[in-house]
């Protein structure tokens, strides 16, 4: 799938023998194979016609470099734009509050929420040196309490201890009022996977944050998401309020256009990724190696870079 | 249903006194794109109908019928519960799949639904791996009323499957599940630890495991296409179960990995409790797809 966008451009541009600027005939053309090579990378489809009109709009008239080739020259505008829409630098997450700073994860079911609450808390403590206690508001699925104590103890964070039958707000104001009280700088809420249409869920998950008032909400997406990307990114931050998404699964082989879309559909931006099961697997996100794994190109642009 | 209204009020866009011209193609194919159909299939599906329809006055209903009754003909060959087999007792059934795509829960909602056909269900916690998911099948197995085989975290998963089966082999039971740890399908060692289970369960039965079933989450996008790929490639999967069916995402990718590979799918999962998993029926998926009611609405 990688090279198709590359031989696909090659044909485009191969019946034009000719340097100077693109015309918009040749930028249509070669924008046409960047739109399949987007939707095949699960990129939204709304999401890819705005780019696509955007893109069409700069690249027309830009000259080309005399190294490349036209189709070369449109791939390394359309990762620069794409590079651009996915953030332009690392965000790092907010914890300039009065502590405890209130770290809030949501996403749907099984999206990698508790591992990478556990992730992040590693992080925070080895490198930052603060002072975390993780909490676990999943009443829902079987085990999810115990999941986050036993990442807990695996790190050397400590875990707000479980009181069997409590519910999620309740768990909530515990946990930050535990925090104020024994000085943590940060406060772990790990919340129920849920569905953004789960009306029920999601009132739940407003009234979490109205009583934890947390610095951070941040949506745990997998990156093999697909054209959905864009509902539940959009729901969760109409019903929730979303400061900074988290895309996990990193490491598998899917382009990760589901980071596009959701960059695209809330603004907010990708702070972090999970490249692993491991705790230690956590990376900060980098706007130009993503966007040149969506795109699949990341030779050309390289290349073009240099040129 | 839920999953699928918007799309039938986009077809209804597109067709409001309207001639099926290239416009019009373009559009429908950009529906099913936005269902996870993929481009490739999108345009084939578009592309039929165009054959027989082209620049002819066409009514939305009409043009959603009659790409339900295409996508219906693509997933009836697929269409095939899991049925047990008595005289293999125990008939061994592998769950596999990426990270949390719903293999554990799955497990439990089987197991359910065997126990209710009086069939002796006994578990097999395989992932050895992830925290807690010991504890996670063994409240599965409280909830239904069936063993759970389990060991340590850490412990060695083809080992923990060999002994489960010997335990229900013991008691004479009817079924077998196994557990397995998530893993995405580029890891290499993590696949072959999977090759070593199969390895090693069949030196108590050559026919093991009788089913080995991917577990995929219907939220997934085009990378369905290489999950399903490389499992199956490295271990022969028998058949798919599709989770999340309750979401907002419509699992479109399933008609493409209908047409690509031609797996079973087995049922659905449509929540998070015992008694939501469906069988998988065609027309009703491939209606429900194109936002048309389903005769069981
Ligand atoms: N390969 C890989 N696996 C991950 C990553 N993040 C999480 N996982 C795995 O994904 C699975 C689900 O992770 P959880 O953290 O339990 O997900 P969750 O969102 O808390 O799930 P629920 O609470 O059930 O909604 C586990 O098997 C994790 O090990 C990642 O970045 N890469
Ligand atoms: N809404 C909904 N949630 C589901 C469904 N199936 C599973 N889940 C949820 O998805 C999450 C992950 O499910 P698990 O069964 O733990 O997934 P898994 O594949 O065993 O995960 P790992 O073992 O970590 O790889 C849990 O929160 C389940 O409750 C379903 O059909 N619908
Ligand atoms: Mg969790
Ligand atoms: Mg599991």
């Amino acid at each position: 799938m990688f090279d198709s966008l590359q031989e696909r451009l090659g044909s485009v541009f191969d019946k034009l023998k000719r340097r100077g600027a693109l015309s918009e005939a040749d930028v249509t053309a070669a924008l046409r194979e960047v739109r399949v090579a987007l939707l095949e990378a699960d990129v939204a489809l709304p999401v890819v016609k705005d780019f696509v009109e955007k893109v069409k709009t700069d690249a027309v008239g830009q000259d080309v470099l005399k190294s490349v080739t036209p189709g070369q020259m449109v791939v390394k505008i359309v990762n620069d734009h794409l590079a651009e829409m996915l953030g332009s630098d690392h965000v790092a997450l907010n914890l300039q509050v009065t502590p405890p700073a209130v770290i809030m994860m949501v996403g749907l079911q099984g999206s990698g929420k508790t591992t990478s609450t556990a992730k992040i808390s590693k992080r925070l403590t080895e490198k930052d040196r603060k002072k975390v206690l993780m909490t676990s508001l999943d009443v829902q699925r079987p085990a999810a309490q115990q999941q986050l104590a036993i990442l807990g103890a695996q790190i050397g964070v400590r875990t707000l201890n479980i009181v069997p039958g409590e519910q999620p707000v309740a768990i909530a104001k515990r946990a930050v009022q535990t925090g104020a009280l024994e000085g943590f700088d940060v406060v772990m809420l790990d919340t129920a996977g849920r569905l953004a249409i789960d009306e029920q869920l999601m009132v739940e998950v407003a009234s979490v944050r109205d009583a934890a008032k947390p610095a951070e909400i941040l949506l745990v997406a997998d990156a093999m998401t697909g054209q959905d990307a864009v509902t539940v990114a959009d729901t969760f931050n109409q019903k929730v309020g979303l400061t900074g998404i988290v895309m996990t699964r990193m490491d598998g082989d899917a382009r990760g256009g589901a980071a596009l879309s959701m960059r695209a559909v809330t603004g907010c931006p990708i702070k972090l990724m999970g490249v692993g099961e491991k705790l230690e697997e956590l990376e900060d996100f980098h706007p130009s190696r993503v966007a040149s794994r969506i795109l699949g190109m990341g030779d050309v642009v390289s290349l073009v870079e240099k040129a | 249903s839920r999953s699928s209204s918007k799309l039938g009020d986009g077809i209804g866009g597109i067709f409001t006194k309207k001639k099926l011209d290239d416009e019009s193609i373009e559009e429908l194919e950009d529906l099913l794109i936005t269902s996870d159909l993929g481009v490739a299939t999108a345009a084939k599906l578009t592309s039929n109908l165009a054959k027989t329809r082209f620049n002819k006055d066409i009514e939305p209903r009409e043009v959603s019928e009659a790409l339900a009754a295409d996508i219906q003909a693509i997933l009836d060959p697929v269409a095939k519960p899991l049925e047990i087999d008595r005289t293999k007792s125990p008939h061994i059934i592998l769950m596999v799949g990426v990270n949390g795509s719903g293999k554990t829960t799955t497990i439990g909602k089987l197991a359910t639904h065997y126990k209710a056909q009086d069939l002796k269900v006994v578990l097999a916690a395989g992932d050895t791996f992830r925290a807690a998911a010991v504890e996670q099948l063994q409240i599965w197995g409280d909830r239904t009323g069936c063993e759970v085989v389990a060991k340590e975290t850490g412990a060695d998963a083809a080992g923990l499957a060999y002994e489960a089966i010997e335990r229900a082999r013991a008691q004479q039971a009817d079924v077998v599940l196994i557990d397995t740890a998530g893993r995405l399908h580029n890891k290499s060692d993590l696949m072959a630890e999977l090759q070593k289970v199969i390895r090693v369960i069949r030196k108590l039965d050559e026919n093991a495991p009788h089913d080995t079933v991917l577990v995929l989450d219907a939220t997934t996008g085009q990378n369905a296409l290489s999950q399903v790929g490389t499992f199956k490639e490295l271990i022969e999967i028998s058949g798919l179960i599709v989770t999340k069916l309750d979401g907002s995402a419509r699992g479109g990718i399933l008609v493409a990995l209908a047409e690509k590979f031609g797996l079973p799918v087995h049922a659905i999962g449509v929540g998070e409790t015992a008694n939501d998993l469906r069988p998988f029926t065609a027309k009703d998926f491939s209606r429900s797809l194109m936002g048309l009611e389903n005769a069981s609405d």
